[in-house]
């Protein structure tokens, strides 16, 4: 069967022949007058106009070919919403500029030594007194804080704990808010309604107030570090991810293919994991990819108000606070760490901000 | 300029008409070459598939193109004048006083905060009218809509289908435009009221004079409401003329299709025939009678007093009881096909649930192959899901966007564990094959296929399990009337090659004159008449089946002929 020819049982297929219709085609006839409609619905066809206007138009059977029923050419490569999603977001600058930066950053989170000047936390760096406050030189790009430690080092040491947090937060978030809010929107009723409520009992309490308190607990006082961070973080951020699924849930849930697949027997866990959640993962992915760039900043934030990670771990949160007594005298050492901050999570944001305008179908129609 | 002349000259001229649309992969040519007139006073209908640029070609003449559509060739011309490029004053001055609109979905196009009667009073007072409240309700009472003072006061949520289109052409009509034009101004309402309200509209366009544009897919219901129809094939004009002349002699292989194809026509055709007792050879439907088949003539599903009753939220924490399915009883032999017959809310579709084990029964039963359906459980709930397969009306919404066109017919075969990951691949070609679709779309995903193509695919899933019964659930309503025909076609030779039995369940009678053995006429719930097709179709017993045969388009344009 040739490829492109997909059907084959044409209901009206029956001895036309193309040419032969081109030859008399565009013929105008004046309307046979005697042919008066006879049907009961018919208006009566009177007046002076109506005869005289109508005639029976025919356009070039060859200039307007009827092409096979219901036929769509099948060139071209398969396209999945992912790939589809990837043709549009290679072609957008702002994707490509986010996509860059951070494909800097997880580099200089995974591999700093490529790139500092000195270790900052080994043993042999000192922080020496006399460059305390000291301006940028060779060697030294971003100049010293107030303990005389080399700003640049610092803010390279500094991006693994940072993206580490985001990252790691993001991933709990997800997993869990997902969870939650699949389970929520696919089963509803009660289940719904316990989810959603404690859902809203979290999402009411503020995230800083929040975490103050839980990070003063004896227990999280006395492990303070990154997998504590994220607890709290993902503690207070589940319920944006989990409203978001359970509405793309509730969407998905009662498509044809969804009832299609109970009416094959695919159990109902199997129908949410295979069926349902693939299809409401978009706008989740979306927020997940924004909502990374905010769970730096609350890292940072945490981090500056003493709370967040130990200080003794180089992160931009810790390194901002350091910096901020000396502010007046010497910005610096606030501003590095807060550029490569506001970097990070604008390009966070503006990743996720593409993502968005590829993976939703109605943003797409435009 | 004489009085003939003025009389002579068309109110509505497109003179080569080209529109193209700008979209994300460069800019599209929606509409090329077109031409049509409608003379004051007369019915014009336009023809076409979807996409084939009807509603772009109707929406420009009235100035409403989407934005990123434009005009890019010809002229329109509206009594004289040139309205092509006309300033959007002008165009807003030319609306509502000169041309009206009735657009397709009246579920959509009332705004829900607003009550009616305020609707169509902002419509008067923009054309300058008088809008006091009993302006407002003689414009309504005019549509046909009973107790208009009453019902202006309500909101659209309190309105049935019929009464928003009365109350949509109510507003398309109040400032007595001179051209009206209607796209699809029924499509979405069911059969008999679909006719009521097109007779209501032929009688209030005659007595103003007004001009009609009618936008419809269905060749009967244009050349039955219009003097000319005008058929449009991928963006172009391919034949017009005076409606009988085209629809009992079609020039262009297109028109003759479609003639030959409209579901309308055809089931017409067959009673035609018949009355004058020949064989029709565009039948669809196939009516093997094998020896196999009539010992086998035991009754395969037997439905007794089926009845499904929800509860409905009702004040304060009561619950009433809503009966969607009132003692249905009927039988479905083996190896052929039952349609089930009924308009919005009459309930066919909660049979369709309930057959295919996915509503529980609330009294009566199914007895599918001697076993009860409502019975079963675990694993023989499992047996019997592999034996019903259904297939669904939206061949958009019942396949997984995210799977591809193999996982997608390979997914029945993975989950009831069919043989080796080799031999499923092998089954899933054969499907192909039987569905006719080629081997290279197998890696496709359901978004590349046109609909057809996928109704395709939704039929080569459910029979994947070789099923004994296969439950269509409007499995052809929406699509295009060749592609209809196609599929009814495919279903046909299906049941034929592999001894299916089908539970059709449609709305439209045509389709089942083309394709049952035996009918259940369904209305609010209750089984109203039940019998073979052709006695149903010949001696209807009841005056609801009546009213919905008569309802059919077309009729008295083939007996004519």
């Amino acid at each position: 069967m040739p490829e492109n020819n997909i059907e084959n049982n044409d209901a009206a297929g029956r001895g036309l022949d193309p040419e032969a219709r081109g030859r008399e085609a565009a013929v105008r006839e004046v309307r046979d007058t005697a042919d008066t409609p006879a049907g009961s619905h018919q208006k009566d066809i009177g007046g002076p106009s109506a005869g005289l206007m109508m005639e029976h138009f025919v356009a070039d059977a060859t200039t307007t070919p009827v092409a096979e029923t219901d036929s769509r050419s099948a060139e071209g490569a398969p396209v999945s919403l992912w790939r589809d999603a990837w043709r549009q977001l290679r072609k957008k600058p702002t994707f490509i500029i986010a996509a860059l930066l951070i494909l800097l950053v997880i580099v200089v989170a995974l591999l700093p030594q490529l790139f500092w000047t000195e270790n900052p936390s080994a043993a042999s760096t000192q922080c020496l007194l006399e460059n305390s406050n000291g301006k940028a030189s060779a060697g030294h790009p971003m100049g010293f804080t107030a303990q005389g430690c080399d700003v640049y080092s610092r803010v390279i040491a500094g991006t693994r704990a940072s993206l580490m947090v985001g990252l790691l937060t993001t991933i709990g978030v997800v997993v869990i808010g997902g969870l939650i809010g699949a389970l929520a929107g696919y089963f509803g009723g009660w289940i719904d309604g316990v989810l959603a409520r404690l859902g809203d009992v979290f999402f009411a309490l503020p995230l800083i107030l929040g975490a103050l308190v839980v990070m003063q607990l004896p227990f999280f006082k006395a492990h303070r570090g990154v997998w504590t961070l994220v607890v709290v973080l993902v503690l207070f951020g589940w319920p944006q991810i989990a409203r978001i699924m359970r509405g793309a849930v509730v969407e998905v849930r009662n498509a044809d293919y969804v009832v299609s697949a109970r009416s094959l027997g695919v159990s109902s866990l199997g129908i949410l994991m295979r069926h349902i959640i693939p299809n409401a993962m978009a706008p989740v992915i979306v927020i997940a990819t924004i909502s990374l760039g905010t769970f730096i900043v609350a890292e940072s934030t945490l981090s500056y108000l003493g709370i967040g990670l130990p200080p003794s771990m180089m992160s931009w949160g810790n390194d901002i606070s350091d910096a901020k007594d000396a502010f007046r005298s010497n910005p610096m050492p606030v501003f590095w760490p807060g550029l490569a901050l506001s970097l990070t999570v604008l390009s966070f944001i503006m990743l996720g901000d593409a993502l968005r305008d590829a993976l939703d179908p109605k943003a797409r129609k435009k | 300029m004489s009085m003939s002349q003025e009389k002579n000259r068309p109110l509505l001229e497109v003179r080569d008409l080209g529109i193209a649309f700008a979209t994300a992969t460069g800019e599209v040519q929606a509409v090329t070459d077109s031409n049509f007139t409608v003379m004051p006073g007369e019915t014009v209908a336009i023809v076409g598939e979807s996409g084939s640029g009807k509603s772009t070609s109707a929406l420009a003449a009235i100035g409403l193109l989407p934005s990123n559509g434009r005009v890019n060739s010809g002229q329109i011309i509206f009594d004289g004048e040139d309205i092509t490029h006309a300033s959007e004053k002008r165009k807003v001055k030319l609306r509502g006083s000169q041309i009206g609109m009735v657009p397709q979905d009246p579920m959509s196009n009332l705004n829900p905060v607003w009550k009616v009667g305020f609707q169509v009073r902002e419509t008067l007072k923009a054309n300058g009218l008088p809008s006091k409240d009993e302006d407002v309700a003689r414009v309504l009472s005019q549509a046909g809509l009973p107790d208009a003072d009453k019902r202006a006061k309500q909101y659209p949520h309190e309105f049935s289908g019929g009464m928003r289109q009365r109350a949509l052409i109510s507003i398309g009509l109040s400032c007595q435009p001179r051209l009206l034009i209607a796209d699809e101004p029924t499509s979405a309402l069911d059969v008999t009221v679909q006719r009521t309200i097109l007779d209501h509209l032929q009688t209030m366009t005659d007595k103003l004079g007004t001009a009609v544009l009618l936008i419809t897919h269905d060749l009967g219901l244009a050349a039955e409401r219009a003097q000319k129809v005008v058929v449009m094939y991928k963006g172009r004009v391919v034949e017009a003329g005076p409606a009988l002349q085209l629809l009992r002699n079609p020039r262009h292989p297109y028109t003759q299709k479609l003639v030959d194809s409209a579901p309308s026509l055809a089931s017409r055709r067959i009673e035609v025939a018949r009355a004058r007792g020949e064989e029709v050879d565009d039948l669809l439907a196939e009516h093997p009678q094998t020896a196999m088949q009539s010992a086998l003539k035991q009754n395969f599903v037997q439905v007794q007093d089926l009845t499904k009753v929800y509860k409905l939220r009702g004040s304060w924490g009561r619950s009433e009881d809503f009966t969607a399915v009132d003692q249905v009883s009927f039988s479905i032999p083996r190896g052929t096909t039952t349609a089930v017959v009924g308009e919005s809310g009459s309930g066919k579709s909660t049979v369709a649930k309930m057959m295919l084990g996915l509503e529980p029964i609330t009294s009566g039963s199914i007895v599918f192959d001697g076993q009860d359906v409502a019975r079963l459980r675990g694993k023989e709930m499992f047996a019997f899901r592999r034996r019903v397969q259904p297939i669904f009306q939206d061949p958009y919404g019942s396949l997984d966007p995210m799977y591809n066109i193999y996982r997608t017919i390979e997914e029945p075969l993975r989950v009831h564990g069919v043989g080796s990951a080799k031999e499923r691949e092998q089954k899933v070609r054969e499907l192909m094959d039987q569905v006719s679709l080629p081997q290279s779309m197998l890696a496709r995903y359901p978004n590349e296929l046109s609909g057809g193509q996928r109704q395709r695919v939704a039929i080569a899933r459910a029979l994947a399990l070789n099923p004994e019964l296969v439950v269509c659930d409007e499995a052809v309503s929406a699509l295009d009337v060749l592609v209809q025909a196609q599929i009814l076609n495919l279903l046909a030779e299906l049941q034929h090659d592999l001894g299916l039995t089908y539970l059709f369940i449609t709305h439209d009678l045509a389709v089942v004159r083309q394709i049952a053995d035996n009918v259940c006429v369904m209305q609010k719930g209750k089984l109203v008449e039940t019998g073979s097709t052709d006695s149903v179709f010949e001696n209807p017993r009841t005056e609801y089946t009546q009213q919905l045969l008569a309802a059919i388009p077309g009729a008295g344009l083939i007996t004519a002929g």
